[in-house]
């Protein structure tokens, strides 16, 4: 239904989301909704969404928006942004309510306790004022810079500040002055102090330093937002004449993507993680096919975009944000590239997770949040491939899935404009959220490896019987001399007569370990051969099938004939290990179970015991 | 008259408006549709401005006032 190989034209997304709505595919409307938005954006699109929100509103499943009362306080038009602002908020996962206030009368709206900013009980106020109409002296450069008058406009705004946090707890964001298009003086402005530019610089910090007074005010850096997109291009001089619009229609959804920047932190509504592909997103190139050597990642074209991408993460990592890995590939090949590649600017200690292999992205994302106990909607997820934006859009429409195009170049800028990184504040916490997962994830590699080896040994259900070997037995026990290499002491080889004549004999006990667990009978599994004499007993052989190698049978073995021959008031058990190309496993065996380096076990050792997971 | 450029200018005015298409004949205007007031002419004009790439005069706002000036508006613009 959707033609994967680039976006699709604007009637057939429109035909495919009204069919998904009537389908009742939320998970798929939604998806489709946000590549529609991240490709035609604009006036034209706005209304579309607001109403594909509206009927999913009605459908279980769908949308589970955080509501915020905002409020724009403003000096100029910004009536057009609204729906694009709306629109693109609900894509974000906020439904705004928006009142604006009176064109032009933000100061009476602040100053007087009834005025609509308040009685909306709005959660965020955002003023928006230009230059031209706080200051129009300074906007139209008369002169040199005026120390007064530039003190006089920072105490303006202190004194709004001022009133609006004696009035109400809500957000509030305050826009700074932007700088003119071209400066009064021409180029001998830049040349020495005192000019336009610099008093409007001044201004703007002195609203930073009002705004620092008062905890929940920001500083909305509308110059910076403007010099972003091109003061030449910014604004529309017609349209700020004939109806107050200063801004350019292509440069109204640029506003809204920016005030939506500090409505999504505002709103709790951020990314507390951020999860990343590998190949073709940290690094050019895919590393099965290409090899280490093959990918492509240093200063140069192509590789330069990915290390900027990288750069991206480790500016995101320092505002507490946590970092995973979500790929599919050898996990230890990717972890080799992350580790040692000349051109990885991030580590693997600048992650916190890893799910490097073969299952789908959806259930690894899943993991990933119960790991890192957080929600799957407070994850972000960057992958190059459409296709599996596309599948963790549908499985879980929560998370933020970021939009690419298939330029690599644009990737960086993509992170970089999504609002769900944003932050207003950083605690210590956030400051040191890497190391404590580094910390986390060093403290469960060791827990994680013992606690879940017992639980494996324990869901086995293991039972063991130790006993004599009988005439029926004998054929087997040869057998198993005969064909066993790995897990063997000594390694000699024994016939049915050899094994018979043991049996008999008075100073030799052949002892045979039957197992069997959930899965099943194992048959015999384990043989020991001792020599005795006197009290002193020698481990002819120990050997053991492979088939329970790894699960601590040999311990079990051992133990119960230690017991049987310390009931027979034996002293010392004597071991020996006969090394041969294939019976490494066993070369530890003694050495783990007691045997000094003489190669003796004094008896009784009741150290030795059979473990718990095993009954015998 | 061409019946495709009408629907799409028709079109957008209903999306717009937030009603449907059946809802805007091609006699609507101003006058004989309840929610087309001067904001939303703004909202109109900018989202035909955005559909088909072309951008109106201020003078050229306030005359867009029913479906056929508009469509009058647009082919000399894209003549």
């Amino acid at each position: 239904m959707i033609d994967q190989t680039g976006p699709a034209p604007l009637s057939d997304m429109r035909k495919n989301i009204d069919l998904a709505i009537a389908a009742n595919d939320a998970a798929l409307a939604m998806a489709m909704m946000t590549e529609l938005w991240s490709v035609h954006a604009g006036p034209a699109t706005a209304p579309l969404v607001l109403s594909w929100f509206n009927k999913l509103q009605g459908m279980a499943g769908g949308l589970d928006a955080k509501p915020l009362r905002l409020t724009v306080l403003r000096s100029f038009s910004v009536e057009p942004a609204i729906p694009l602002l709306r629109a693109a908020a609900l894509l974000g996962g906020v439904q705004l309510d928006v009142t604006l206030g009176d064109f032009n009368t933000y100061s009476q709206d602040l100053l007087s306790p009834d005025s609509p900013a308040y009685a909306s009980s709005p959660d965020v106020v955002v003023l928006a004022v230009q230059t031209r109409d706080i200051a129009p002296d300074i906007w139209a450069g008369q002169g040199l810079l005026d120390e007064a008058r530039v003190a006089a406009v920072i105490a303006e705004f202190a004194g709004l500040i001022d009133a609006f946090r004696s009035r109400s707890e809500a957000a509030l964001v305050v826009h700074n002055l932007e700088q003119p298009t071209w400066p009064a003086e021409g180029v001998l402005g830049g040349q020495s102090g005192g000019c336009q530019r610099d008093a409007i610089i001044r201004i703007n910090a002195g609203i930073v330093q009002a705004a620092a007074q008062y905890s929940g005010v920001y500083v909305l850096d509308y110059d910076g937002l403007v010099s972003r997109h091109g003061r030449a291009c910014w604004s529309d001089e017609a349209r700020w004449l004939t109806m107050r619009l200063p801004v350019a229609m292509e440069n109204l959804l640029h506003l809204a993507d920016e005030w939506l920047k500090y409505l999504m932190p505002i709103s709790g509504k951020v990314a507390k993680a951020l999860i990343v592909d590998l190949d073709n997103t940290l690094w050019g190139g895919v590393l099965g096919e290409d090899g280490a050597d093959g990918i492509e990642l240093d200063g140069e074209y192509p590789g330069a975009a990915f290390q900027a991408v990288q750069r991206v993460l480790l500016d995101l990592s320092r505002r507490g944000i946590i970092l995973g890995v979500c790929s599919k590939n050898d996990e230890g090949d990717a972890l080799k590239v992350l580790a040692d590649h000349p051109g990885m600017l991030v580590r693997p200690d600048d992650f916190a997770i890893f799910k490097i292999n073969w299952q789908d992205k959806a259930t690894n994302i899943k993991e990933i949040a119960q790991e890192l106990n957080i929600g799957t909607d407070a994850i972000a997820f960057l992958d190059d491939n459409a296709a599996e934006r596309l599948w963790v859009r549908q499985s879980l429409p929560e998370v933020h899935v970021i939009e690419l195009t298939d330029d690599p170049l644009s990737y960086a800028d993509a992170l970089r404009a999504a609002p769900v990184f944003e932050r207003l504040s950083l605690s210590n916490e956030d400051r040191q959220r890497k190391q404590h997962y580094a910390d986390q994830r060093a403290r469960q590699d060791l827990q994680g490896s013992v606690a879940s080896l017992e639980d494996f040994y324990r869901s086995l259900d293991m039972h063991l019987d130790v006993f004599l070997v009988t005439a029926s037995d004998i054929q087997r026990v040869a057998q198993l001399t005969q064909k066993t290499n790995q897990f063997n002491l000594t390694t000699r080889r024994y016939s049915e007569a050899d094994i018979a004549k043991f049996v008999e004999d008075p100073a030799h006990m052949v002892f045979a370990a039957r197992a069997t667990d959930r899965f099943g009978d194992s048959g015999i599994i384990a043989v020991a051969i001792i020599a005795i004499d006197n009290n002193k007993a020698r481990l002819d052989t120990f050997l053991m099938s492979c088939r329970v190698i790894g699960r601590t049978v040999e311990t079990a073995v051992l133990a119960c004939v230690v017991r049987a021959l310390e009931d027979g008031d034996c002293q010392t058990l004597v071991g020996e290990f006969i090394p041969t190309p294939k019976n490494a496993p066993a070369s530890e065996f003694l050495a783990n179970h007691g045997f000094g380096e003489d190669q003796t076990l004094k008896l009784p050792a009741p150290s030795l015991q059979v473990p718990g997971w095993i009954r015998t | 008259m061409d019946k495709a450029k009408s629907e799409h200018v028709r079109q957008i005015i209903a999306d717009t408006l937030f009603i449907s298409i059946d809802e805007v004949g091609e006699d609507a205007s101003q006058d004989t549709l309840k929610n087309w007031d001067s904001l939303q002419q703004m909202n109109i004009v900018l989202a035909l401005e955005q559909s088909f790439g072309v951008r109106f005069k201020p003078e050229e706002f306030s005359a867009m006032s029913n479906v056929e000036k508009i469509l009058q508006h647009l082919q000399a613009k894209q003549a």
